[in-house]
This record gives C-alpha cells, structure tokens and sequence, in this order.
C-alpha cells in the first residue's frame, strides 16, 4: 500500500517526514491529547504552540516514542515515519530515536567530557569505524552546532563545566551526531538567556538544511520566527495548523487569535 | 534508700513544685493571670525542671564516680599487694566479700554487730559466705576483710551522703525558683532556655560517645604497649598469645585474615547487590519492587547472631563437604569462604538499597537525553547512570567495608580461630574482631599484655574503619550535593 | 487507513520496520543485562529462603521436648528418714537420693509393662531420664512435703538424647558410635513409647525456664535470656528516646550553623557507623572498669546498647523532623508562638511517626546485638532469675542473642538445636516490632 502511494504520487508533492493522525494519549485517567492530525515536513520547522498544560510536549513525546519510559502512558492512533507506523510491534524504539533525535527543556550533558558527550549517540549506535571518522563526526557536529570555536580546545572538558546556552548547544551537538533524520526540541530556549536564545535559533534556522525541525515554544515571537509551520493546541486539542505566517496574521480559529493577542494563555 | 526510690521522691517534689509554682504565680497575679508575663504552666515548669534536673544530675555523676573514689580508699588497706594483677584480684575478692556480707545482712542471718566482730580466725568465712551463695576462691585473708569492712562502711556513707544531696539540692532548687516568680518573671524564656540546654546537652552525647571510645581505647592500648613492644605488635607476623608470658602478638595474621574474609563478603555483595538495585530501579514493575525490596529489607534486619548460626550449622559443613574435601582444599567447617559468603549475604541489602538511593539521585534529564538519543536501557545504565552515580557507588562499597572488617559474630561463629596467613580460602582464619572477643572473654588477668592487646585490636578496627567512614561519608556527600 | 488519510512518504536508510544487526545485537546486550539483574535479585532471595527455611528447620524441634510419664513412689525411708517433715532435715536429701527413686520407678514401669530389651544395663535405664528430673521432683516435694509416702504420677524430662531420637537427630547408627547413649536405650525408648510412657509434647519450659549446664541440654530454657533481653530494652528506650529526640530537635531547629554543630554531626554519622563490638570495649573500659557497674548486668547493656543505638535513632527523627513543611512553622511563628512552643505543638506531633518508626527499628537492632554484651559479661552462666524493676537492672542475666551465641559454643549437638530455637523466639520479637513499625506508619502516615 504504501509502496502504492509512494510510486503513484512520486515527489512533485511536498515531502511529508512524519503523519499523524487521531492520536490519543491517556496518562493513566487523564486524557491529556485528543484526535490530533498532524503532518510535519521534511526540512522544514514546525512549531508546536500553546498555553503551558495544552499537551504540545506531550505529543512531541510521541513522535520518538519518549512516552514509552512513563509507565502510566498510553498512545493510540496513527504516527507515520516515512510511512512506517512507529507504533508498529515490530519497531524498535531504540531503532525509532536514532533517526528521530531529540533535544530537551533544560540542557542535560551527560557528566562525561565533552567530546563523549558528542560521541555517545555514534558510539552506541556503531555509526563510525575508526577513531579518525568519529573525531570527524565530532568535530562536524559541534561546528554545526555553532559550538566548535568555543570548545576546540578543551573537548577532554567536563560537558557539565559549560555555561547554559553552551550546554544546550553541546546537546544539540549529540542530538545532530547521530544523523536524525528528524529533530525534536522541546522548548530548547526556555532555560536560556536573550543572547544564547538567539544563538539557538539561528542554529535551528541552519539544521533545518538538513532535517525535519519541530519545536515547542511557548513564545510566540520564537515561533514566527524560526517556524515554517505552525501548529497551536489547547487543552489537548490541535485546534489550528498551517503555514506560521497564516497562523499568525488570519487565524482561522477563535481561539487561536484570541491566544496569539493575548486573551488566553 | 535505693536508687530508684531517691529518683521517684525527687520526682515526687518536682512535681509538688510544678502544683505550687502554678498556684503561686496565680496568686501573684491576684487572679488576673493576663497580667502575668508567661503562662502560669510555664511558671510551673520552670520549677519541676528546676528541682529535679540538677538532683537527678548529681545523682548520674555520684554513681558513675563514686567507685573509683571508694576503690582508691580500700587500695590503701590492701598494702601486701605489690603487682598490679594481684590487686585487682584482690580488689575483685574485696567486692565479693562485700556483697556476700550485704546479703548475709539482708536476709537477717547476720547483725550489723556480728559483722564488726567477724574476724578471719574465729569462723568459717567462706562457708559463711557460701551459705549466701557467695563463693569465694580460697581463704579469706584478715586483710581482705578488713578491706571489705572499710568498702561496706565508705559504700554505705556514700549511699547515705547522696541521698541527703540530692534531696537538699532538690529542695534547694525547689526553694529558688519558687521564690522567684512573679507577674514579671520570664518564666517562658527561663524554662525554654533550660530545655534548650538539655537539648544540647542531649546532643553533646555523641561527641561524649566519640571521646569514650577513643579515651578508653588509647588509654588501655598505651598501657599495652608499654608492657608489650610497638614493633612487634605491627611488624610481628605470628599471633602466637601464651598463658604464662612470651607471647608473640603481631597483628598481621588477623588483618590478613579480616581484609581476606572482607573481599570474600565484598566480591560477593558488591556484584549481587548492585545489580539487584539497578534492576529494581530501572527495570522491575512496581508489583515485583513492592515484594522484593521488602524481602531484601529482611535480610537486613537479621540479627548476624543468626547469620553466625547459618554459617556454623550449615553453609560451612555444605561447603566443606561439597567443595573444600572434594578439591582437597582442607577439612575446617569454619573458613574464610564460609564467613565471607555469610557476610556477603548480610552485606547485600546494605550495599542495593545504598546504591538503589545513589541511582534514585541520578536525574531523570539524563536518563531521557540518553534514550533521546536512541541507547537502549541497558546502554543508559552502563554508559550514562553507573558513571554520573559512581563516586556514590564507590561511597556505598566503602561504608559495606567498613561493615565488613567491623562485623564480629559472623566470623566468631565462621571464620575460625586460627591465625594464619594462607591464601587457601577454605582454611579456618581468624580476624581482629575474633580474637577482641576471644582476647576479652578468656580467663586472663586484665592487666596481662594477652587481655590489654585486645585494645590495641581495638583501636586499630576503630582507626581503619573511621578512616573508611570519613572518606565514605565525605564521599556520597559530595556526590548528593552535585544534584540537589 | 486510506491512501488519502496518509500523504506519500519518501524513505530514507532502511524501513523502521525491519531491525538491523546491529539493532538485534544490542538488544541481544539488552537481555543479558536484564538477566544478570534477575538473576542477582534471585541469587539474593534464594540466599534468603536459605536462611530462614536452614533456621527454622533446626530449630521448630526445640518447642518440643521428650518427656516420660512415671508414678514414682516418694518413698518416706529415704526422703524423710526421721518423719518430722522438717523443712531442714526435707533440704538436707539431695538429689541423688531422689535420682535413686526415679530409677526404681523407671525399673518397676519397665517390668510392669513387660519391656524386654537385649543389652539392657542397669546405668542404661538410669540415663534415659535427664539430671534435671531429679530436681523437678525434689522442688515438688519441698513444697508441699504431704506427698511424702504417697505415689505420685510425675512428667519429667527425658534425656537429651533420647529426646534427639524421638525428633530424629539422633539415630541407631549414630547411637552405635556415641559413649553417651547406646542402641538398647533407643529400644527402650521406643518400647515405652508405645506404652504410652515415653512421648513428646510442647516445651513451654523453653521459653520460660533458666539456661542449663552443659550435661542436661534438654532443661534449658531462654526465661532469664528473655527477661534480660526485656530489661535492656526498658533501658535503651528510657534513655534512647528522650535523648534522641532532643538530640534530633536540636539539631534540626536551633543548631546554629558552625564548626560546632558539624562536629556534632559528623560525629552522630560516623558513630553510625562504628563497629559494634567497639561499643562492647567502651562499655567494659568505662562502665565496668572505670564506674564499677556489675558484670553480666543489663543496666550495662542496655546503656552500651543505648550509645550504639542513639546515632541510628537520631538520624531518621532528624529526617522526619526535617520532612514537617517549613509553612506550618511560619503559621505558628506567625501567632506569636516561641520558637520551643512551635516545635512541641506543632513540629513534633507531626515528625512523630517518623520518629517512632525510627526508634522501633533502632531497638530492634539493639535486641539482635550480641557482639557488645559478650564484653560487658553477658555470656556468663546464670541460674537465678533477677529481681523486679529496678533493682533487677543490677543483678546478672543473660540476654537472648547472646544465649544463642552460648548454645552454639557448647559441644552437645542438642544445644545446636536449642539455639535455632532460641533464634526462631528472637525473630518473633523482631517481626512483632516490625510489623509495629509498619503499622506506626500506615496508621499515621500523612502527606502535605
């Protein structure tokens, strides 16, 4: 079926990384996400936006499968990786995240030097063969991460040692080395001052040369900003998607321009 | 009047004053008890603390002191005595003689009279005394006696001297705080400021504890060694004690057999232990860590008293008839496998709920940045919660050391009492906790190098293990403040 | 799902659906890791069943004890030759005298009852009965010296090793290698068992009854051991209490913060810490040396056991007492409360399941504590039962771990079984405080 569409539409359309349709999440008696579809572009940056509580990072959880580590979570519905339902039985989640990396709210280095911390993601997954293409990979991620100029000197460095905009750059850094092919970040700015947000953004603006983005932000500015697409929940409920600018400007929803002017949220 | 009885009237007027400091500070107030700076129990309260803390207080310092007082007194009358060994023996006799007469006393076989007028030659005192179930070793010497008769007259002065202290410092204290309250008297603050020096007081304790041990340890060990050479004892490699002198008492053979036995225990627990935890913390559904972390706090609440017995009756004859015979390794029940592998056991909840705390205080960022990236579980552990919880780790195994070279019953009852230095681990060693026991419970005179070297065993337990603790406790410390 | 819900899709590597090798290996690493933690929590509980099913299948056959069931004939001529019934002249028959009535009315119920075993000696019918005997009925006959004359029937003990051969300890096999008992008497035993003689039932007597010496392991009993036991107890939980909680309440609430109080701290913890017996040298270098307190006293133990336990107890009040919320002291500091009134109204009520929850497991561990109390003399042999409270504090008793420890030092196999016994008592105690423990907390438990 798949093999159908794929030959049949071919790649005039735009290229679609991920689909999701009529999710559910239940977090035990809670239902915290409800009959959510999305689709998030291949090289693009989608934003996920929304009051705090309305269930964007819940989701972003599901399109790596993060939730499976919270005991009391459950998913349903449809997520689409080029077509591969991710909750199949026979993905394997570890398989799942290396192609789908993610960066968290608060910077989280592993107490390792600096160098393993970028190291980690290939070195787990056997993606380098000698010591000289993981130095490369290294080296190759930090640069992309706009962080190699600050730390070429002391990669031996404990990750924990660097200021907090360079240690969410350094996670950046190990998400980018594993070649995702798509690239969560939960609200990476949010623990971050003006000057290493705007770092941030402008590397986010760079990955997405190279990957699906998709951000939660709860600062709509950020949003306009870096996003392509733009997709606004509350209460669990997507209530909006499209292209940022339309968001934005001519918001279809109520409650979506109610929110974007401040009334809610 | 007994013990008991002076605490239960000293109690009584405290609480006599307590009724009466309430009433006058009501009185005081003229009924009006708003106008009165504290509440009238306050008032009250100061009072019963006034007049039972310091009596109660004077009584614990009269008894903890009032022996040695006495002891020196009778020492005088005993002049024959030249060596020090002699005299206790002869002090222990004293006592004995004492208390056989107390009691021939008490149960009315004998009057106060008849006692001043014992003398060694005119009866049979050791019968006499046997009749009171007192037995004495020997004949009673005339010097003896009149040790004994001098120990009853000063014991029982004491007894009577104390008494009437305390009562008078009851009622002194009684006298003074009720005569100090009025409408203005801050008796909220006074009585609060008394209790806060108790409670300091209270916690003063354990650093009196700390000084105990370390006052009565070096004391006794430099006494040791001032009857036994330094040298040897450190630098000796036999442990050979002989009843009537020339013993070689080095301690190698023991810290030998105890750091032997402790990696036994460790390489056993550490390993079990460790893995219990991390598989409980990361891995186990909540219905299996509702029933096996309880059962492993069982085996932390076994008494090693049982652990002893298990090693005696049956890991060591399981081991020595399937494994040391067989292999022809040697034919001893008790052995440094047998103790090693019982403390191992007593040692594994010690060493998985500690770790299972130090890998709780692992943030849970680190282990979602880990399966961000794709690791499996197994991958996070090893590669990112063990290192980030290793300095913790390496706490918990040292504080499991310290339990190990500390434990006493599993290796009295495991280990043996041999002392050699074998690498064989099913021959029968002994540690330096064995042979405190064995050393400190046997027939010797106290004053003997073969008694007096359980001191020195002692302090260098106290030592080594002190050691481990500060370097173990500063240790997880610092790894605890890293996250918090 | 239709084609038109799913917009086409562009793969890029392999389909997520198909696990590579390496995936496979990994996950391969996975399982042996998972499997090497089931097997260390299995290691550790099988170590546990070990344990308990080793002990308690030594030591159940302690709560029974072999006994025989004689009419024995009190005869007059040698219990009371000058027929006075003088309490005196009574005392003056010791007990071999009444050991010889015991023999003669073995002798008459064997022949009685038409027993015949080969090889059968006259000492043989004498050692099926233990030394003990003689003194249970000597005690029956003091106190009430009307039964003079009379034929009384008597429950006495039987030896320990017939004992051992009606719990199955002691065989023919092993009878046939041991000078102390012969494979006759097992015969004989099992004659009069079936005579209705010879039998087991519960041994109440174990638990209430002195120790015994080394020749009649089948009189011992664990009632001085359990009284000391409890005497220590009463003394740890008179001082540990108060001490601790006043210890912890300072620390917590009023200690500044300076060298002072960390050396106070560091010291609570690694007091923790110190090998018990080091407390056992204190306790003999201070209390017994030095202050002159009697050896084998409880009032010694329990204060020894009192210092090991203090830093244990102080340590979970402190967290309990740091657990009560921060509002609840500024709501009460707000209406003018002192700081010492907060704390006893407030503070302390709330940190008190804690506290106690605390303080029963640190007494648990003190009652299971043997190596300090061999120091202070705790080991030694005691007959007579100590005195009420409080003057018994000051008398000689032995304490349970430490008679289990005695037991085990004895050669006679019998005393083994004893002490397993004797273990089973002690772990009953300890489940009881427990299970105290448990219900302290689930009863008030209380979440903010």
């Amino acid at each position: 079926m798949n093999d159908m569409s794929r030959t049949e539409t071919g790649v005039n359309l735009t290229d679609i990384k991920i689909a999701a349709r009529k999710v559910q999440v239940h977090y035990g008696a809670n239902h915290a996400i409800k009959d959510v579809d999305v689709d998030i572009n291949d090289r693009m940056v989608t934003a996920f936006i929304g009051p705090s509580g309305c269930g964007k990072s819940t989701f972003l959880r599901c399109l790596n499968r993060m939730n499976d580590t919270i005991p009391v979570c459950r998913v349903e519905g449809e997520i689409r990786l080029d077509g591969d339902d991710i909750y199949d039985r026979r993905v394997d989640p570890v398989q799942l995240r290396a192609k789908v990396g993610m960066v968290f709210q608060k910077p989280n280095p592993f107490p390792k030097s600096i160098y393993d911390n970028v190291a980690y993601g290939p070195r787990i997954h056997g993606l380098t063969r000698s010591r000289a293409e993981l130095d490369e990979v290294v080296e190759t991620s930090l640069r992309r991460a706009a962080l190699w100029g600050e730390v070429k000197d002391r990669l031996a460095a404990p990750g924990t040692g660097l200021s907090g905009g360079q240690q969410q750059r350094l996670c950046i850094a190990r998400a980018v080395a594993t070649s995702p092919e798509v690239l969560l970040m939960d609200e990476p700015c949010s623990a971050l001052d003006p000057i290493a947000t705007a770092q941030v953004e402008e590397l986010i603006d760079e990955l997405r040369s190279r990957f699906a983005v998709v951000i939660v932000t709860h600062s709509m500015q950020q949003a306009a900003r870096v996003s392509q697409n733009t997709a606004f929940f509350h209460l669990g409920n997507l209530v909006e998607f499209g292209e940022t600018s339309q968001v934005f400007t001519n918001p279809k929803d109520p409650r979506t321009e109610s929110y974007i002017t401040g009334r809610i949220g | 009047m007994s013990i008991g009885l002076l605490v239960i009237v000293i109690v009584l007027i405290a609480a006599a004053g307590f009724l009466a400091g309430r009433a006058r500070a009501r009185r005081a107030s003229e009924g009006d008890t708003r106008a009165l700076h504290s509440l009238v129990g306050f008032h009250g309260q100061a009072v019963f603390l006034f007049t039972a803390v310091p009596a109660l207080l004077l009584i614990a310092v009269w008894l903890l002191v009032q022996p040695a007082v006495i002891a020196e007194r009778v020492t005088g009358l005993l002049a024959s005595e030249r060596s020090e060994g002699a005299l206790n023996l002869a002090l222990g006799d004293v006592h004995r003689v004492a208390a056989g007469l107390d009691r021939l006393v008490a149960q009315g076989d004998l009057s106060e009279a008849a006692v001043a007028g014992l003398s060694v030659e005119g009866t049979d005192l050791r019968r006499t005394l046997g009749t009171a179930g007192v037995a004495v070793a020997g004949r009673v010497r005339g010097e003896v006696l009149t040790a004994a008769r001098e120990y009853r007259r000063l014991t029982h002065l004491s007894a009577r001297a104390m008494t009437i202290a305390a009562i008078a410092l009851a009622l002194a204290g009684l006298g003074f705080s009720l005569a100090r309250i009025t409408v203005e008297f801050r008796a909220r603050n006074v009585s609060e400021r008394f209790v806060l020096m108790l409670f300091i007081g209270s916690s003063l304790i354990a650093v009196m504890t700390t000084f105990g041990i370390v006052a009565s340890l070096l004391v006794e060990s430099i006494h040791f060694f001032s009857l036994y050479p330094a040298r040897d004892f450190f630098f000796n490699l036999t442990w050979n004690p002989q009843f009537g002198g020339g013993s070689s008492l080095g301690i190698w053979p023991l810290l030998w057999g105890t750091l032997y036995i402790s990696f036994v225990a460790l390489l056993f627990a550490v390993p079990v232990g460790l893995l219990s935890a991390v598989y409980l913390s990361e891995y186990a559904t909540r219905r299996m860590r509702a029933f096996v972390k309880p059962a492993i706090e069982v085996l932390a609440g076994i008494p090693t008293i049982v652990y002893g017995l298990f090693a005696l009756v049956t890991v060591g004859p399981f081991l020595r008839d399937f494994f040391a015979q067989p292999m022809g390794l040697g034919t001893s029940s008790s052995s440094v496998m047998t103790a090693g592998l019982v403390m191992g056991i007593m040692l594994i909840p010690f060493v998985s709920s500690l770790s299972d705390d130090i890998i709780n205080a692992v943030p849970q960022s680190l282990r979602d940045g880990s399966y961000g990236l794709g690791a499996t579980q197994s991958e996070t552990v090893k590669q990112v919660i063990l290192p980030a919880a290793l300095p913790g780790i390496v706490g918990a195994i040292l504080l499991a050391a310290s339990r190990a070279i500390g434990e006493t019953m599993i290796v009295v009852m495991g280990a043996g009492a041999a002392a050699r230095m074998s690498v064989n681990p099913f021959e029968a060693m002994t540690t330096i906790t064995v042979k405190i026991v064995s050393q400190l419970t046997g027939d010797t005179e106290f004053a003997s190098p073969e008694t007096l070297v359980a001191f020195a065993l002692g302090m260098a337990l106290f030592v080594f293990t002190l050691m481990l603790n500060i370097v173990a406790l500063y240790v997880v410390r610092r790894y605890r403040e890293q996250y918090e | 799902m239709t084609d038109a819900a799913f917009p086409p899709a562009r793969p890029r590597g392999g389909s997520l659906l198909e696990p590579d090798a390496r995936t496979l290996r990994r996950n391969a690493a996975e399982a042996r890791f998972r499997l090497y933690g089931v097997t260390a929590i299995a290691i550790a509980m099988i170590a546990l069943m070990i344990l308990l099913i080793s002990i308690l299948s030594h030591g159940t056959s302690a709560f029974r004890q072999t006994f025989l069931h004689l009419p024995i004939a009190l005869d007059e001529a040698v219990l009371d030759p000058s027929g006075t019934r003088d309490p005196a002249a009574l005392r003056k028959v010791t007990t071999i005298g009444y050991g010889r009535l015991i023999d003669r009315a073995l002798g008459e119920a064997i022949a009685a009852s038409g027993i015949t075993v080969e090889g059968l000696g006259k000492s043989d019918i004498s050692r099926m009965v233990s030394r003990q005997a003689a003194a249970t009925v000597r005690s029956a006959v003091l106190a009430d010296p009307a039964l003079i004359g009379t034929t009384q029937e008597f429950r006495i003990l039987a030896s320990s090793r017939i004992d051992g051969y009606m719990k199955g300890r002691v065989t023919q096999d092993s009878a046939a290698r041991d000078s102390n008992v012969s494979p006759a008497q097992l015969h004989l035993a099992d004659a009069l068992r079936a005579q209705g003689l010879l039998g087991t039932s519960f041994n109440w007597r174990f638990i209430t009854d002195p120790d015994a010496s080394e020749l009649r392991p089948e009189a011992a009993g664990l009632g001085i051991a359990i009284l000391g036991s409890a005497y220590m107890m009463i003394v740890v939980l008179a001082l540990s209490l108060p001490i601790g909680v006043a210890a912890s309440i300072y620390l917590e609430e009023f200690a500044p913060r300076n060298r002072f109080t960390d050396l106070i701290e560091v010291n609570i913890s690694n007091l923790a810490a110190v090998p018990s017996i080091v407390f056992g040298i204190l306790g003999l270098a201070i209390f017994i040396n030095f202050a002159g307190l009697p050896q084998s006293a409880p009032v010694v133990g329990g204060l020894v056991l009192t210092l090991m336990t203090l830093p244990r107890i102080i340590i979970p009040a402190r967290a309990a007492i740091k657990a009560v919320p921060p509002s609840i002291r500024d709501a009460a500091l707000g209406v003018g409360a002192s700081k010492m009134q907060t704390v006893f109204h407030h503070v302390l009520p709330l940190a008190t399941p804690g506290i106690l929850t605390g303080l029963i497991i640190g007494l648990g561990q003190a009652l299971g504590e043997t190596a300090p109390l061999l120091l202070i003399g705790m080991v030694a042999f005691v007959r007579d039962y100590p005195e009420g409270l409080p003057g018994g504090l000051f008398d000689p008793a032995s304490a349970l771990p430490v008679q289990i420890y005695n037991w085990t030092q004895r050669a006679d196999p019998a005393f083994a079984e004893r002490a397993s016994g004797a273990i089973i008592v002690l772990l009953i105690f300890l489940l009881a405080m427990n299970a105290a423990a448990i219900v302290v907390r689930r009863r008030f438990e209380r979440r903010w």
